[in-house]
């Protein structure tokens, strides 16, 4: 069984960035385009990993993980937030809103997968 | 232009046994890699292009597409050809675009050994040194392999 | 398209800089709704996380810079004056610059790069500056800096024995993070031996679901540096108890402490924390945990629970009621390239297949003619509908064009504004590409020449900021571009006087109003004294002219003095289907767009006067126009049996007209256009080519560069202007 990643950012750039690596490590990827549809999206996918983005229109990312996490039955599902800076401050309010970890923009495809280890357990 | 005809020439002989069409421009033998035309094409009048060179015939429609057609004997300084129903045009593709050459007749196929491609003598001609990359003796006859880079010049320059 | 993720960055960059300058523009228009601001926001933030992941420094600084700005705008920090309106709008400018230089190469305007870096740091607070740059709080190297060559890290050759205790809060678990998949990823890095401490589990009875009881002991032997270590402990910072020993290295274990220590008291968490983190060390690991942690544990708290459920679903509501734009579908260029020349050839075959049914001599072709009506229908059909997919608005376009404005504005010192209408007006790709330059140099020269200073404008009774007003609106079948100015209008003394002086006219000309406007658009002509570093940059309006006609478009130019000028460009709407007459000119087959054509008639010997050696007049209705011959123009000759009798009167831009001799005219027909680019160089007199029913090719004339070719029409046109002066 592939690990599904459901990656949401309003970004194409970064959309495709996660996609050409996640696939090329074997992982099972879903994208959506906000964090309204990533929260949409979620009971279908049924992803082992969300990573989302934080600025984003229509629900942005710590409204993401305010969602999941509210829903009490997903506090489990490893959340990734994509921050572009390594800035305290954000990683701080993402975990508060119940973030399992970070990956900092621009990332490389060693980091990307590192953490998603660290996470789900799985290189792919 | 000179190194680079050398190089083409160094390719043609590193390679193996290969195909070459031979046909006739103005009662000479010419041939070209069989690799490198598209299509043979039974000659039909052309849409002329005013103010064109006289090695330039004008256009045709190969299936939609717009293709210049040059007179090879008029290219190589030979007497400009009076096309007509006999002759054919040779379509090549050269710098991406295809282009059709009005030949008099095609004459066979022939397998040439890369070892048998003698160098081009040199002459005293405006353009045989750069048109024709090498020569062949083929059942008795010379035949002239085209340099078809050095025929067709890009498409911009074809008419200045 | 070739589909690379770089290609999709640029792409999006397009986008994204359109996005900013839509929201500016709104801005700059009196909208400072927080939606508004968010949005440029994160186009600009969208930017830099792009380029940051292709390495392109110049573009994220920059990036970063305006939206720092942004982020203080949208908290509330700065307000939006005019001056920072204006900066902003500059910065966008900026900023689409620097996205050019990267995709395109070339270079940056370093002096202006760093007056607005300077510029924007002016409204960003230091503290600002440095936090946003700070790496993470570690001592040691950041980990995830350090995690490029994970595997391939020219790691010490020899191993080491690390000692980890790994006791998770509570606080951990409502984090998604699991233990197992820790020690998984420690795994990777060597030799692991993992033992479960259930020391601390208390008896089934006394046992809280939701409370953490368990801790484990970790041995890891492996040759990667410590800071890997760490880094696979990175997410569960503060949100466990930790502690790793390098085997005997007591100096190590105590930077690794300091480094953890560093870490802990970092901004974010605040220091109760610490001191939570701290007493819950000696005590049970059960102990509640009453430090401000940074946001509420859901169960633990449900009322904070619920309230922050209520604020989300709040802000979602109101969301979800803005109408969602329409699903789209991104499709390769090429792709509809290929449908497009696909349909074209199906017409063309259309035009063959009922040729060839005519050729039959078949009695009764009523039946086959209706179907064949009906395919030609459906082929239409098919092609107005692929032509749609090519067609776009025009408002990128005109967003870039209110950014040439700003520059002009900036460089010749006087103030203009652009206003657009008709934004949202189709047209076709690649007329809208095509269209860049020409706008650009018109839009430069209406500020350059057009617009007056604004002391000028003031003594003349203008306000004092001059408009442009670039519109766009389809008029019957073809695209209408209007660019009005309020300007001074065309100084017409002056530009006769230079037109004198290049030769382009005879001294005593007598020209009209609009003759002398078009004079402007005249080869060679250029009314710049000196070359000002904007309009003046070597091409006059001619090329601008040059540009429309190759479009297959037309533009004139009316003018008012005191009260501004108006260039109007005519285009067709597409480039790849036109009205055509198809005539026959010395044997060949050709085709002269309907557009130009006013009449066609068939001449008599009776209509044509000799005018000089070899000029000849047509009379029309007691009106001499000048005759101009196709073939001659084309260098064709006809032979013994034919000879020009038919007529196509058309009129130039400059009003003149001449009638076209041809041997005969066929029938009108829409033509599908072939572009010669890449078969020939540029052929006067001839504008594309078409293929026609037969399967032959034809070539599609151009009117106006036949009749520049013509000695007869120059002639006459020069006579005329001669004998209106004497």
């Amino acid at each position: 069984m592939k690990t599904k990643v459901l990656a949401i950012d309003d970004s194409r750039t970064i959309r495709n960035l996660l996609a050409a690596t996640l696939e090329e490590a074997g992982f099972e990827y879903h994208c959506a385009v906000d964090g309204r549809e990533g929260v949409d999206m979620y009971p279908d996918v049924d992803p082992d990993v969300v990573i989302t983005d934080i600025n984003m229109p229509n629900l942005d990312g710590f409204g993401v993980i305010e969602e999941l996490r509210g829903h009490g039955i997903n506090s489990k599902v490893p959340i990734l937030v994509l921050t572009t800076e390594s800035a305290p401050e954000l990683k701080a309010r993402a975990r508060g809103a119940g973030a399992t970890g970070w990956i900092t923009k621009p990332f490389d495809d060693a980091s990307l997968i590192f953490a998603l280890k660290r996470v789900t357990g799985a290189a792919a | 232009m000179q190194a680079e005809v050398k190089q083409t020439d160094q390719e043609v002989k590193h390679a193996e046994h290969s195909e070459f069409v031979s046909f006739t421009v103005a009662t000479q033998a010419f041939c070209l890699k069989i690799t490198q035309i598209r299509e043979i094409r039974r000659w039909s009048p052309v849409t002329i292009l005013p103010h064109a060179p006289a090695d330039v015939l004008g256009v045709m429609n190969l299936r939609g597409a717009v293709i210049p057609i040059y007179d090879l004997s008029a290219r190589f300084g030979l007497q400009q050809t009076e096309a007509s129903e006999r002759n054919v045009v040779i379509v090549v593709s050269v710098h991406g675009k295809p282009v059709g050459l009005l030949a008099e007749s095609v004459s066979e196929i022939i397998s040439i050994n890369p070892d048998d491609i003698q160098d081009t003598p040199p002459v005293d001609s405006r353009n045989t040194m750069e048109y024709i990359q090498g020569i062949i003796s083929h059942d008795d006859t010379m035949v002239r392999i085209i340099n078809l880079d050095a025929v067709i010049s890009a498409p911009e320059q074809v008419m200045p | 398209m070739s589909g690379s993720i770089q290609d999709t960055f640029f792409e999006e960059c397009e986008e994204l800089l359109e996005a900013t300058d839509e929201g500016l523009t709104a801005i700059e228009g009196g909208d400072h709704n927080p939606e508004v601001v968010n949005a440029i926001f994160r186009a600009v933030h969208s930017i830099k996380g792009g380029a940051g992941a292709f390495g392109l420094d110049d573009l994220v600084a920059f990036a970063h810079r305006f939206e720092t700005v942004f982020d203080e705008v949208r908290s509330n920090r700065l307000d939006l004056d005019e001056k920072l309106i204006q900066l902003l709008l500059r910065s966008s400018d900026h900023l689409s610059a620097l996205v050019e230089v990267a995709r395109d190469g070339g270079q940056i305007d370093e002096p202006h790069h760093d007056t607005l870096l300077a510029a924007l740091d002016e409204y960003i607070p230091e503290e600002e500056e440095d936090l946003t740059f700070e790496p993470m709080g570690l001592g040691g190297p950041a980990p995830m800096m350090d995690l490029g060559g994970l595997g391939g890290v020219p790691a010490k050759p020899q191993e080491e024995t690390y000692r980890i205790r790994f006791q998770p809060l509570k606080e951990m678990y409502g984090t998604g993070n699991e233990p197992f998949f820790l020690f998984q990823a420690l795994k990777d890095l060597g030799d692991l031996t993992v033992k479960l401490d259930e020391n601390e589990l208390p008896g089934f009875d006394a046992m809280d679901m939701d409370e953490a009881y368990l801790a484990w002991d970790l041995v890891l032997i492996t040759k990667e540096p410590r800071s890997v270590v760490e880094a696979v402990f990175e997410f569960v910072e503060g949100l466990c108890e930790l502690s790793i020993a390098g085997d005997g290295d007591a100096e190590a274990e105590a930077n690794a402490l300091a480094a953890l220590d560093a870490m802990f008291s970092a901004p974010p968490l605040p220091e109760a924390s610490l001191e939570a983190a701290a007493a819950a060390e000696g005590e049970a690991p059960a102990a509640p945990f009453e430090a401000p942690v940074p946001a509420p544990v859901p169960e633990a708290k449900p009322a904070a629970a619920e309230e922050k459920a209520s604020a989300p679903k709040a802000e979602s509501g109101k969301q979800e009621q803005r109408g969602g734009p329409k699903p789209t579908l991104r499709v390769e260029l090429e792709r509809v390239d290929r449908l497009i020349n696909a349909v074209g050839e199906l017409i063309i075959n259309h035009s063959m297949l009922a040729q060839q049914i005519a050729n039959l001599n078949v009695s009764d072709t009523r039946d086959v003619e209706t179907e064949l009506e009906g395919f030609k229908n459906l082929a239409r059909d098919i092609q107005e509908g692929v032509m749609a997919i090519r067609a776009q608005p025009v408002k990128p376009l005109f967003q870039r064009m209110a950014r040439i404005v700003r520059e002009a504005s900036a460089a010749t010192g006087k103030t203009c504004k652009l206003v657009t209408e008709g934004e949202n007006t189709e047209v076709d790709k690649t007329v809208i590409e095509r269209l860049s330059d020409p706008l650009t140099h018109i839009l430069r020269n209406a500020v350059d020449h057009g617009i007056e200073k604004p002391e000028d404008r003031e003594s003349a009774g203008k306000v004092r900021t001059g408009e442009i007003r670039l519109s766009a609106s389809h008029r019957s079948g073809s695209v209408c571009i209007e660019i009005r100015d309020d300007g001074a209008g065309v100084n017409r003394p002056r530009v006769k006087q230079i037109a004198i002086e290049k030769g382009l006219i005879p001294e005593n000309a007598e020209l009209t109003d609009g003759e002398i406007d078009n004079l402007l658009f005249a080869p060679g002509f250029s009314t710049a004294k000196e070359i000002s570093n904007l309009s003046g940059r070597g091409v006059g309006m001619d090329v601008v002219k040059n540009a429309v006609t190759g479009l297959g478009g037309r533009i004139n130019i009316s003018s008012a003095p005191g009260k501004g000028s108006t260039f109007t460009i005519i285009l067709p709407l597409t480039l790849a289907v036109m009205d055509g007459m198809v005539v026959s000119v010395a044997d060949q087959t050709m085709v002269v767009p309907i557009t130009s054509i006013v009449e066609t008639m068939r001449g008599s010997d009776d209509m044509i006067n000799s005018l000089g050696a070899d000029g000849t007049l047509l009379s029309i209705r007691g009106n001499f126009v000048p005759i101009c011959d196709v073939a001659g123009a084309l260098g064709l000759y006809r032979g013994s049996d034919q000879q020009a009798g038919v007529y196509l009167l058309v009129e130039t831009e400059t009003g003149q007209r001449c009638a076209l001799a041809v041997d005969d005219i066929h029938d009108q027909r829409q033509v599908v256009i072939k572009s010669l680019d890449g078969v020939c160089g540029e052929i006067p007199g001839v504008a594309a080519a078409t293929i026609l029913g037969d399967g032959k090719i034809a070539m599609i004339l151009d009117p106006e560069s036949i009749i520049a070719a013509s000695p007869t029409a120059a002639a006459f046109d020069t006579e005329r202007r001669m004998s209106n002066a004497s």
